[in-house]
């Protein structure tokens, strides 16, 4: 077995921008918007998300042939409940820090759509690497989209980049503003809604046909 | 195997649940002792970092917090003291008739330290409060938050809001004078901060809170 073969690396790199999960997939669209107002927890979060992705899509993986049918929703999200409080409880135990930062987003991790979306349609027919890789590109493509919304609201929202300054002072006293809006989510909407213009702009793939 | 017949779903799910009851149950008891000694070491930082002690010192918060604080006494609603320690182990959210406070020893003047618990627009909000022997001025503030909005509510945390009690009136006869009033409308400079803009809610939450459990400390500041 070729543990990188093509068609491997396709499953781990189309989520990153042909087949994001956001942009393209749709899914996750609510955390995107509540927790990009800032880059630390964008990255927090999407960091997170990865990791909990890939460790369920393996474990569904292994599952898969044993799994009711009529259950099958039912089995993914306790997998997928039960990693997630195994995780927090770890890090309260061993990375206290890092559990008081993530403390609100994981209830978010659980409701995730991207989650439920790659287990159901994925993992639940795929081997455990082939899951693992497409657990992590797609957690990879989703911290992706978290990143660049969370860059470009905190840099106009806050005037900060990692909660450091980098607009300068003088443009304040010139009579430069936050601009207000960045920081609410209606702006992670449409900053979302652009990088999918873009994205279908460079893609002619993606875009439907017109009759 | 039929996967798909009754049976096997039934003995399917209860499986299932047992083994996942048993895990979580067993990584919940068996990291119990280091998460709440966890939560003791933050509660300790949270008090400290009241008090304006610097990062690097945090970084070992027990031996920090011997050096500082000095007794966690009880006090009653009428400003007595009932025990001279234990007063760490009541949870701010419990704090009835009951009241902590902290006597420290900074730099030679002695400081006191009281808790605030409190609402914000999406959870409970709190903090701790430290003022000088007076009992009048402020000297530091914690806060922290469950859940306020990031750039917004979440703003509570920052140095920058935090900072800006050093100094204001604490209270005057008794009555709770620190306030936070909206973004940009601060008429008394003396014990007035300015909330945070976009977190009007969470500000005002603050304000409540200090007013309301700052009142009961109204005896003990009339000492």
């Amino acid at each position: 077995m070729d543990l990188f073969s093509k068609k491997n690396k396709e499953t781990f790199f189309t989520p990153l921008w042909v087949n994001n999960p956001v942009a393209t997939q749709v899914l996750g669209i609510c955390s995107a918007l509540a927790v990009t107002s800032k880059l630390e927890p964008a990255l927090v979060m999407g960091l997170s998300v990865t990791i909990i992705v890939a460790l369920a899509n393996v474990v569904i993986s292994l599952l898969r042939n044993t799994v009711p049918n009529r259950i099958r929703i039912i089995v993914q999200l306790v997998v997928v409940a039960t990693l997630v409080t195994i995780v927090s409880q770890v890090l309260k135990a061993f990375a206290y820090d890092v559990s008081v930062q993530l403390s609100v987003y994981v209830g978010l991790i659980i409701t995730n759509c991207i989650l439920m979306g790659r287990l159901e349609a994925f993992a639940m027919q795929n081997k455990p690497w082939e899951s693992f890789l497409d657990g992590v590109g797609n957690g990879l493509g989703y911290a992706l989209i978290l990143v660049i919304v969370g860059f470009i609201r905190e840099l106009f929202g806050s005037g900060t980049f990692f909660n450091l300054r980098v607009i300068p002072e003088c443009l304040y006293d010139l009579g430069y503003m936050n601009n207000g809006l960045m920081v609410l989510p209606p702006m992670a909407l449409i900053i979302v809604g652009c990088i999918i213009w873009f994205q279908r702009a460079k893609n002619p793939d993606l875009q439907e046909k017109s009759n | 195997m039929n996967t798909n017949s009754n049976g096997y779903t039934i003995g399917y799910a209860s499986v299932m649940v047992i083994i996942v009851a048993f895990l979580l149950a067993f990584v919940a008891s068996s990291l119990k002792e280091r998460q709440d000694n966890n939560v003791k070491l933050d509660k300790m930082k949270q008090i400290l970092s009241s008090l304006n002690i610097s990062a690097d010192e945090l970084k070992d918060a027990e031996s920090a917090y011997a050096k500082y604080v000095t007794a966690d006494q009880i006090l009653n609603l009428n400003g007595a003291v009932v025990s001279s320690n234990g007063g760490f182990d009541i949870e701010s959210k419990k704090i009835d008739d009951q009241l902590p406070l902290y006597v420290c020893n900074v730099n030679g003047e002695t400081k006191y330290v009281a808790p605030l618990y409190g609402a914000g627009l999406w959870g409970p909000i709190w903090g701790y409060i430290s003022f000088n022997a007076d009992k009048k001025t402020v000297y530091g503030t914690y806060f922290s938050h469950e859940g306020e909005t990031p750039g917004l509510g979440a703003e509570i945390t920052t140095e920058k809001f935090q900072s800006s009690f050093e100094g204001k009136q604490l209270q005057e006869g008794g009555d709770v004078k620190i306030s936070v009033v909206k973004n940009g409308k601060v008429s008394n400079d003396a014990y007035e901060v300015d909330g945070i803009s976009g977190g009007t809610i969470t500000s005002k939450g603050v304000d409540a809170m200090l007013h309301a459990c700052l009142s009961k400390y109204a005896k003990f500041f009339n000492e």
